[in-house]
Formats: structure tokens, sequence, C-alpha cells
């Protein structure tokens, strides 16, 4: 097996060699570019990469183009788990045979889909993977909503947001239901590691996929991405936003172990109000009419329910 | 790649790319740096997003520090960083979205974003100096 590679400081990290290539299609002050480049940096190991269809998979490879130097496949919207797991079980076989081509590399699986895919279309095979227990990792770019489509809901859109399924108007305030608990579910299944990532926390973020490609076992990693079409902010401010969201508690860093142990990898110095939050966001806009100032209330009082509901699983371990 | 538009019949159902040139005999890509790959045709790098920019960042050497916020949180690899010291913009992959003027914590800014058809000459002539703390308290 390949030497871990060690990631001392930001200066001994860029100098790293990018296997994910520019000129994609991704919109500017994408959020999914920076969390796949420092995934991919995070290992000097070969990597054997599925995606689903999503901003992701349709920006990387628009054909005669590809933006990915690894091996790389895409086949439905909804099986970017089961392809990689597919690839992984091929390896296994293989290896057990003696008939790899080069014994002595290790490569890792990694999986990525949006939050369409992996909330809601692609769910039952991620559960399914997770069940079997292969080795691989699964990196979910939650942006909330559909945005490859035209910013339709998805499982993980938050209440109040304006979608085009779902906008915002005289007779509503936009999407009706919660965002669905996808850490809590997935930690559910005893996965070994599950972890919530935000890019702007960079070290936290490589921390959490370097333990997570030397976790054996299926790695969950719910990844932050602030979308600056959908979520309607400038495209400079993508890393601003993230700051605010993190320091919110809207996107609490934590990681789970084992589905049981629970620790807290971020706890920020100043609590920002939700409304900061929500103000700095077009599909938001609407919360600051006065009909609607009990949505923001509720807003918080949600979000302080959560982050004490996680202080007290951090402390009780289960 | 050819310039000549395929019809829809001649695409294969299933289609696979390769990145590099078939004769590349790099042991190791992660520990490769760009110019020391044999990039294909089919891989983006080799094509160009120049023209979707409005703005372009400006680097200033004389005000930076190396401390590669820009280079993490650039989204498309086009902050060029060698033995830790960060080199200049790649022009060719930069879209403008000026995340990396926004990350970058000198004073003044050593990078910021000038008008497209700017030179950089004229841009770090016009360069902004150091702002004072009754002026940041002002703003």
């Amino acid at each position: 097996m390949a030497e871990e590679k060690k990631i001392k400081n930001l200066k001994s990290f860029s100098t790293s060699a990018d296997r994910f290539e520019g000129a994609n299609l991704l919109c500017p002050g994408c959020a999914h570019s920076i969390i796949v480049r420092e995934v991919l940096n995070a290992t000097n190991d070969d990597l054997v990469i599925s995606a689903s269809t999503g901003c992701l998979e349709v920006c990387t490879a628009v054909y005669p183009y590809t933006s990915w130097d690894a091996s790389w496949i895409h086949i439905g919207f909804e099986n970017s788990a089961t392809a990689v797991t597919g690839a992984e079980a091929m390896y296994k076989a293989l290896k057990r045979k003696g008939r790899l081509f080069q014994p002595e590399r290790t490569p890792k699986f990694v999986a990525f889909g949006g939050d369409g895919a992996s909330y809601d279309i692609g769910f039952q095979w991620i559960s399914g993977a997770f069940e079997r227990g292969h080795d691989f990792m699964y990196v979910t770019l939650d942006n909330e909503v559909y945005a490859n489509t035209g910013g339709q809901s998805s499982g993980s859109t938050p209440i109040g947001a304006s979608t085009t399924t779902a906008p915002a108007g005289r007779v509503s305030y936009g999407e009706k239901r919660h965002k669905k608990d996808m850490m809590a579910i997935m930690a559910a299944h005893g996965a070994p590691y599950v972890a919530q990532v935000a890019p702007n926390k960079w070290k936290d973020m490589v921390k959490k996929i370097q333990t997570g490609f030397n976790t054996k076992g299926p790695v969950y990693i719910n990844a932050m991405s602030a979308c600056t079409t959908e979520w309607k902010f400038p495209a400079s401010d993508t890393i601003a936003v993230s700051d605010i969201a993190v320091d919110s508690l809207v996107f609490p860093l934590y990681e789970i172990i084992n589905g049981t142990e629970l620790n807290i990898t971020y706890r920020p110095k100043n609590i920002i109000p939700v409304r900061d939050y929500l103000g700095v966001q077009g599909r938001f806009k609407h919360l600051f009419q006065p009909e609607n100032a009990h949505l923001i209330d509720a807003w918080q009082k949600r979000v302080d329910a959560h982050w004490a509901y996680l202080q007290k699983r951090e402390e009780a371990r289960v | 790649m050819a310039k000549e538009t395929k019809g829809w019949n001649e695409f294969d159902a299933g289609a696979i790319l390769f990145s590099f040139n078939k004769e590349t005999t790099v042991s190791n890509l992660a520990t490769t740096l760009p110019e020391n790959r044999a990039y294909s045709q089919s891989n983006s790098y080799t094509a160009s997003v120049a023209d979707w920019r409005v703005e372009k960042p400006v680097f200033n050497r004389d005000f930076c520090i190396d401390c590669q916020f820009c280079w993490i949180y650039c989204p498309d690899m086009s902050i060029v960083s060698r033995n830790e010291k960060m080199v200049g913009v790649d022009y060719d992959h930069c879209k403008g979205c000026g995340i990396c003027v926004d990350v970058c914590p000198t004073n003044p800014k050593s990078l910021l974003m000038f008008e497209e058809k700017k030179s950089e000459n004229e841009a770090l002539a016009n360069w902004p100096k150091k702002e004072s703390k009754k002026d940041k308290e002002a703003n």
C-alpha cells in the first residue's frame, strides 16, 4: 500500500498536482469543484470514481472532453454507488485470484452524487451498497436543490426556500417540508464513518476525507456545496456564504463513528444568528416580509434544537 | 478536437475518452505536475473558458505572503503554485468568479479584479495603497 499523504499545512498541500482539470463547464464560483479537487488531492493513490447525473457529471464530461485524470464512469442518475461498488467487488475478486495487473497499487473507490441523486433518486442504491459493506466512499455534494435541471426542490431543500417547483409568492412561502437528516440515516446503517464537511474549513475536510480513505468499509461524506446560481448570491461569495452557514450552525461539522460515537469537530467562537444566513441568499428573500417573520424564528429554534441534540449525543456516546 | 461536427447517428452508444496520450509513461499521476503530463486532445485541460470572463484577477507579487488560500479555494485549478510559492493565474481556465480576491488576506490585497481588456502592467500601476485602520472602520 502506498504511504498515506501527509498534509501538515496549506503550503505543503499546495504542492499537490491536481487530478481534476480546469475548463470544465461548472458555473464560475461553484463549490462542487472546490470539494472534488480536495477529495482527489487528499490521497496519492489511484482513484476509481463514479458520478451520478447532476451538475458535476454533466459539466465535467462534455463530449469530446473529460476533466478527470482518473478512472471515471457515469451510468445513470441513481447508480453511482452501484457502479463503483461493482468495480470494487471486481478488484477484490481479481486480487483473490492473483490476477491483478499491478498488484502493488491500491486504488481507492469514490462515488460522487448530488443531493438529488443521494437523498431522493439513488437512495435505495446507496442504502444497498452500505448494507453490503463495500470498501468505498460516497460523497454527496449537497446544494439543496436540483440545480442541473433548473432548481427544482429535492429531499434536501430546506423549509422556506423558493424553488421552481415550490415558488414563493402570494399564496406560498416556498418549500413546505423540512430537510431530510441524511447523516442520521446513514449512521443508522451502522456505517464505520459518516461525516459532514464544508469547503471553507479545508483542514477539517481533508482530515475527514483521509480518515474516510483509511477506514475499511462504506464511508459517507455529506459536503455542503453553496450554489451561486440557485441560492442566488454573487459568484465571489461562495466561501463567505459557506463561512456563514457553518458559523450559524445551519451546517454543523461533525462525524459519527460506527453509528454511535458522535464528535463535533468545529465549534464556532461566535455563533451567528440564522437570520444572517438566510439574508445573504436570494432564495430566502421573501422570508423577510412581515407575514413570514414566524418562519425565521422557527428556523432559529430548529437550528438551536439540533445543535443541542448533537451536543447531547456527543456526551452520551450513543 | 476536430472541428467538423458529427451527426447524431455517428456517436457511439457508450463513449470512452482518454485523458492522456496512450504512450504516456508516468508512474504516479498524483505526483506529476501538469507541465510533465502528456494530455490528450480530449482532456479539458487543452480547452479554454477564457471567454467566460468579464473581469480577470491580476496577481501582484509585492504583497503576496504565499498563504495559498487562493490555491485551495480556486474552483477552477487556475492558481498556479510551485514549491509552496504562488506563481500566477492560469488565464486559460480562470472563469473570473473572484473567490481568490475574496479570500486574499493581505492589505492591500495581492489579487484584484480588473477589466478583462486592461493590460497587466496598467493594472499593477493602478494598485491601491495600504488601507489604514481608520479607513477600514470608515468603510
